[in-house]
């Protein structure tokens, strides 16, 4: 368990340190929210059609609405422009990472973009 | 070159497929526009229970109905790991009370028998019958009984499991491998492709090899392939040196690996090479799309179902989608992960559909993880987009983990392995 909580906080780290600007968002751990949602939590209409379908896989890795429940980092209760920053990170190589950069590098800076919104979007719908 | 798919070929796929829908905004179908939306699922693997959890997420006023007859459902992934002792079947097993209760889902415990496709209805074996605005079909596999000679559903039921869906098959095996003498040689027997779950049986091979090494040293792993090449096969090759040295041998294809015959009652397999006797057999046989998909006339001549890459239609019947593993789905793999992001796609899709709107453009991605031992993980990763042949690899993105990657990179997928199994069954049934 040990390991596991410092890689996690390894993990928090990089987010923290390499983000500084845009994050008034910031959760103030990166550990899964385990609130349940009582009620079903329909999508606002805000988020494009494009960012949604792109940002649907993301769940399967992060969670459902991007609440992990595990050692993978969360990325729901963040900004839009901290999880673009962290996404451009990925893709460009910034951050280091085992997989992400792989995942980052299948997508334009304006997709990223969108899926920044759509979770930055999602994090303020589903808090 | 060119990661965008072009305006044209956007509109042709979506005059392809979609159109069945998009035009009967014109005509009679009441897929447009309807007065009702309904959609049933037939199937609660990872692709039709995340479709099902998804319609109901994205929209709330779609009415949504999710055939399956069993009660509980073990996964196939992590299977491996009950197989080298390092999880329970109670860790693969999940149920639909979270999609009833908490997205109304509605469940049934039923199986399809027939697909209306003329009356929009699905027949069930209770005699009850679902009428439905749009259908997901998500059957997973079916094994081809016949593909080689000794062989049956029988064989693979008694002697030779195959472990291939997870549940009482899993249970065999583990049970034959922990009755085995210390010594025993277990056969993996994978299938040529396209199979279920490439990177499986090389998992399966070194958690079976962790198992045995720490409780039957003596003991080995032969892998009688139908191919010459296989997923992940150097990081896996380089960890079996690794970890278990000697202790599993691949034979490919054109290296006696081929087998032609097998003989339950002596538990043997014949080659190309010889006759070689087993005292653990799990032979992985062909598979085809599920049965029901046959039945309605949703595949081709492959075995799978051909379908529209924007919103997973069926080509041969609108109306009703495929997903999952049952579904030809280009050059993605046939995987849960997989399952999981073409059922999202068919949600949003319909969604769209039944507001008279065309679907986005789907993305759709894939990342494989496998264990070669509790703290040794690799991974495979895709990102898809559409082109004029259908869905392709983004070449640029993607890829597996660096050959030369340190223990502790791989210990670090080992746990995100444990992270995005525990995620996405959350994702799919919670």
């Amino acid at each position: 368990m040990a390991v596991k909580q410092e890689i996690r906080l390894t993990i928090c780290a990089l987010f923290f340190t390499v983000i500084s600007a845009g994050s008034s968002m910031l959760p103030e751990d990166c550990s899964a929210s385990t609130k349940s949602d009582k009620q079903l939590p329909a999508l606002k209409s805000e988020s494009s059609p494009r960012g949604q379908i792109l940002a649907l896989s993301c769940a399967s890795c992060h969670g459902t609405d991007g609440k992990s429940a595990g050692i993978i980092p969360s990325i729901n209760g963040f900004s839009a422009e901290y999880i673009e920053t962290a996404l451009k990170g990925f893709k460009t190589g910034a951050l280091p990472s085992t997989v992400m950069s792989r995942h980052a590098k299948g997508y334009t800076d304006d997709e990223l973009k969108l899926i920044a919104e759509y979770f930055g979007t999602v994090s303020h719908n589903t808090k | 070159m060119n990661d965008k798919l072009s305006r044209r070929d956007f509109n042709k796929l979506l005059l392809s497929g979609v159109a069945g829908s998009a035009l009967g905004l014109f005509g009679n179908s009441q897929s447009a526009f309807a007065s009702t939306k309904r959609v049933v699922v037939i199937g609660g693997g990872f692709g039709g229970a995340s479709a099902a959890k998804y319609l109901r997420k994205l929209d709330p006023s779609i009415q949504v109905t999710l055939v399956e007859p069993k009660a509980v459902y073990y996964t196939c992934p992590f299977s491996n790991l009950v197989l080298g002792g390092l999880k329970s079947m109670d860790d693969i097993a999940h149920t639909y009370a979270v999609l009833q209760s908490k997205y109304q889902v509605n469940i049934v415990a039923d199986v399809v028998t027939e697909i209306d496709i003329a009356k929009n209805t699905v027949k069930l074996k209770s005699g009850k019958a679902l009428a439905y605005d749009r259908l997901i079909v998500s059957p997973g596999i079916d094994f081809k009984w016949n593909f080689l000679e000794g062989y049956s559903e029988a064989v693979a039921n008694t002697r030779m499991p195959h472990a291939w869906q997870a549940g009482s098959q899993t249970i065999l095996l583990h049970k034959q491998l922990l009755d085995m003498k210390d010594g025993g040689r277990v056969f993996i027997c994978p299938p040529a492709n396209p199979f279920r779950c490439p990177p499986g049986p090389y998992e399966r091979a070194s958690l079976i090899a962790a198992y045995l090494k720490a409780s039957k040293p003596l003991s080995k792993v032969i892998i009688f392939d139908a191919k010459d090449k296989f997923s992940k096969q150097g990081l896996f090759k380089k960890g079996w040196e690794r970890l278990y040295p000697g202790m599993i041998e691949w034979r490919s294809n054109v290296m006696g690996g081929k087998i032609t015959k097998v003989d339950a009652s002596a538990m043997t397999v014949t080659t190309e090479f010889g006759v070689e006797k087993g005292d653990v057999i799990n032979l992985i046989p062909a598979q085809k799309a599920g049965k029901i998909a046959f039945d309605a006339g949703l595949t081709d001549a492959t075995g799978w179902c051909p379908i529209n890459p924007v919103s997973f239609e069926s080509t041969l019947h609108p109306g009703i989608h495929v997903i999952g593993d049952a579904s030809a789905a280009g050059a993605m793999p046939k995987s849960g992960f997989a399952a999981s992001s073409q059922g999202k796609v068919a949600a949003a899709a319909i969604v769209r559909l039944f507001q008279g709107k065309v679907p986005a453009a789907p993305s759709l991605v894939n990342t494989c993880y496998s264990l070669l031992a509790e703290n040794y993980g690799i991974s495979v990763a895709g990102v898809y987009k559409l082109a004029a042949e259908g869905i392709v690899e983004i070449k640029d993105a993607g890829g597996i983990t660096p050959i030369d990657a340190d223990d502790n990179h791989l210990s670090q997928e080992a746990m995100f392995a444990q992270g995005w199994y525990q995620n996405i069954s959350l994702d799919t049934w919670g």
